[in-house]
């Protein structure tokens, strides 16, 4: 990923240490966290054929995705004929290329984007500044994230791990220099933090003559993009400007507008917990701006990114599925005590440890950490409406840190060397493995742990005082339990005795 | 029946009293138990931190060791085993298949999927019964660990045993379904979050005013044990076995 938000993250143990110790942090996620995931499930409980939607979800994906190559041509074609221009854009530097000349054709110096992970993604926000472009975020945690020269820490709520009384300060010190100021005497109230952020916003509305958006759904056969969203600013983004500029992961893609049934269904209750969530603006094409409503010129910018190396890897394909729902991270314990910031990606929780290091590779040492960031515990799959398996995804990726092994890379297929530093771990598990493919081994070393039970430390050395440093260890027993059975009931043990391996 | 007893390595190293418990139960509840001694460790350790090739030769020899037709069942009280044996190994036999290693593995491996059984769900689901014949006076919370609860789906297998012991009183664990942060490697890679999830799972227990918090893994209650007495609290981490194992006669601790 460049753009450079995230670059030089450190590890996620060490990220997340920070985010344990931070009480103030813990208790907004977790109050945050509980009170949508217990909503989320009461909205899931109310469909009787939620299985069946999950399941139909999870296909339509699959499908789409086995045959990406002929649904993106038809999407190209249909954004043709309806006005529109297609760019492909294989990396985010390409992509923010492409963005940044089609804004500069404008001769606009401004533009008004509505919330989109892919535009985060690749850093355009950064790109454009750099070439003296302002993006104003318009969703109002993305506004919060932005004006408190912060980062996004949720899919969804961006902003979830600021309080109100935090968002107050940030509006009151920092809107003066975006635009129109915050009014005197700004409360922390929900109400007037919101009338506050709707009359910045409609200044720059107005003012607006280019809009970026990304995109939840892109159908093949009309060349419709859609995005739902419940504030409604995004809609103004869609319809305000002259020039409507769309960047979007080419996994967004589905057949037809009738797949949008399922997830119009699926999404908004496992995001929001919502029936139904309360925009959901469609736009194809070009419209006749002197008759309508919507953009006169509209551009297309399909990011690849690492997407088609993700595609061509069999269990980690799945995570490509991933509709942005953002339920994983609301059941995620890891992510309600580590915080979005510790995952360093704009995809942070269950879904980000498997997506980030299929997209940028595990080279890096918070790639790396990633897939490590779980304790596999399963909530995440459970409650997934496309029905990813994180956990198999997890285990998958942690092969590739500690084996290396065949991956795609850039297109090509590439060996990987294992990540640096499991040297160690690497030969404790082998040794472990050779100790228990021989049942004699294992028992002497029960043996010996029994004898030495006395002068047991009950802190570990090395990596494992991490564990004792905050846990007791048990302590050894006199018998291990095979001693026992051979002493009490060894004359009735079947066929299979410790003598036929060694 | 005859059932052959997968105690764990962990169980049969560090907590031989639930394997104890295991034998006096099935044995009181009519079954043939017996401990094949070669085995060692079904190898979850190895294929969850992401040693799937070295996991593998335990896969095979942990089904030369359980694989044999004098077996009706292969019994272990464990949900995170038992759910490596029955989730994963069919899993690692397609793997291996998709790399090109052809039918091995997963022929191998095929024999010791289906007859492999969590305690609880041996007791209600192939000997039918919910009431063992248990007597323990103590009030319990009980916590289902993650594999039990979402691999294995054991449900309320586990709270309907306990229901039906003697003198028992069950109390309802709040956040019952939260992970209590054990996750084998996690716990000692990620140790900040490890910790804090243990700790907010012994505060969950503690508030229920139980004396007793009971599970269906060694492994978990190993973590919250070892949390426990760090912060100092009354709430005792015991196997369901051992519950289930405890008679007026022979009480268990
Ligand atoms: S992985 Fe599943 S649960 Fe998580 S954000 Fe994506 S669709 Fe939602």
């Amino acid at each position: 990923m460049s753009g450079g938000t995230f670059v030089g993250m450190p590890a996620f143990p060490e990220a997340a240490h920070e985010a344990v110790g931070n009480t103030t942090l813990r208790a907004n996620l977790r109050h945050a966290t509980h009170t949508i995931r217990d909503k989320r499930a009461r909205a899931v409980a109310e469909l009787d054929d939620w299985a069946e939607l999950r399941e139909a979800g999870r296909r339509i994906k699959d499908h789409t995705l086995r045959h990406l190559d002929h649904y993106l041509m038809r999407l190209e074609e249909s954004v043709v004929r309806a006005g529109g221009t297609v760019h492909w854009a294989a990396d985010a530097d390409e992509a923010n290329r492409i963005v940044t000349a089609l804004v500069k054709a404008t001769g606009e110096s401004e533009v008004v984007k509505v919330k989109s992970m892919a535009t985060q993604e690749i850093g355009l926000n950064e790109a454009l500044e750099a070439e003296g472009i302002h993006a104003y975020e318009t969703d109002l945690a993305e506004l919060i994230v932005q004006l408190g020269h912060d980062r996004p820490s949720h899919i969804l709520v961006p902003a979830i791990h600021r309080n109100r009384g935090e968002i107050r300060d940030i509006f009151a010190k920092e809107m003066a220099d975006w635009g129109r100021p915050a009014p005197e005497g700004l409360t922390d109230s929900p109400a007037e933090l919101a009338e506050a952020a709707r009359l910045h916003l409609r200044e720059k509305f107005l003012r607006a003559k280019v809009g970026i958006s990304g995109a939840n759904f892109m159908v093949a056969e009309t060349g419709t993009l859609v995005v739902v969203e419940s504030e409604g600013n995004g809609r103004m983004c869609l319809t305000l400007p002259e020039t409507l500029i769309s960047v979007v992961g080419i996994e967004k893609t589905i057949p037809t507008w009738r797949d949008l049934e399922v997830f119009l269904q699926t999404l908004p209750r496992s995001s929001t917990a919502e029936r139904m969530n309360p925009y959901t603006s469609m736009w194809t094409g070009t419209t006749d701006a002197a008759t309508a409503d919507g953009p006169s010129t509209f551009h297309l910018v399909l990011l690849d990114n690492g997407r088609t190396d993700t595609l061509a890897d069999e269990v980690g394909r799945q995570a490509l599925r991933c509709i942005r729902c953002s339920a994983c991270l609301n059941v995620c314990p890891v992510y309600e005590r580590a915080g979005g910031h510790a995952y360093g990606s704009v995809y942070p929780g269950p879904i980000g440890a498997i997506l980030s290091p299929q997209l940028r590779g595990t080279r890096s040492e918070i790639d790396a950490s990633l897939p490590y960031a779980s304790s596999l515990c399963g909530a995440c799959y459970e409650v997934c409406p496309v029905a990813i398996d994180i956990p198999e995804v997890l285990v998958h990726l942690r092969e590739r840190v500690v084996q290396g092994g065949e991956a795609t890379r850039q297109g090509v297929k590439v060996t990987l060397k294992p990540a640096k530093g499991h040297a160690a771990e690497r030969a404790a598990m082998r040794a472990a493995g050779l100790a228990f493919a021989r049942p004699g081994a294992l028992r002497a070393g029960q043996r010996i742990a029994s004898r030495t039970r006395r002068f047991h430390p009950r802190m570990l050395p090395g990596p494992g005082r991490a564990w004792s440093a905050t846990r007791d260890l048990p302590k050894v027993p006199a018998e291990p339990f095979r001693d026992w059975w051979q002493r009490t009931r060894g004359d009735r043990s079947g066929g299979t005795t410790e003598g036929n391996d060694a | 029946m005859r059932v052959a007893l997968f105690l764990t390595c962990v169980n049969d190293t560090l907590y031989p009293d639930t394997g104890r418990a295991v034998v006096k139960l099935l044995t009181r509840l009519g079954v043939e138990v017996d401990f094949p001694m070669a085995q060692t460790c079904c190898g979850q350790a190895h294929y969850n931190t992401g040693y799937r090739h070295q996991a593998e030769p335990l896969a095979r020899h942990f089904s030369d060791v359980f694989g044999s037709d004098a077996y009706d069942a292969i019994v272990t009280p464990s949900g995170s085993c038992g759910a490596m044996v029955r989730e994963l190994y069919p899993r690692m036999g397609e793997r291996a298949r998709a790399e090109g290693r052809g039918e091995g593995l997963a022929r191998t491996l095929a024999p010791v999927v289906p007859k492999t059984y969590e305690l609880t769900e041996f007791l209600v689901d192939v000997l039918g019964v919910t009431d063992v014949g248990a007597y323990y006076p103590h009030k319990v919370t009980y916590h289902p660990t993650c594999h039990g609860l979402r691999s294995l789906g054991l449900g309320e297998r586990p709270t309907r045993l306990l229901r039906a012991v003697e003198g028992l009183e069950l109390v309802e664990l709040p956040g019952a379904e939260e992970c209590c942060g054990f996750g084998g490697t996690f716990a000692v890679k990620n140790s900040d979050v490890s910790a804090a999830m243990g700790t907010d799972k012994v505060r969950n227990a503690e508030s229920t005013g139980a004396d007793v918090l009971c599970a269906a893994d060694n492994s978990c209650l190993m973590h919250i044990a070892g949390t426990a007495t760090r912060l100092r609290t009354a709430v005792r981490p015991v196997h369901i076995a051992e519950i289930l194992a405890s008679t007026e006669e022979e009480p268990l601790s």
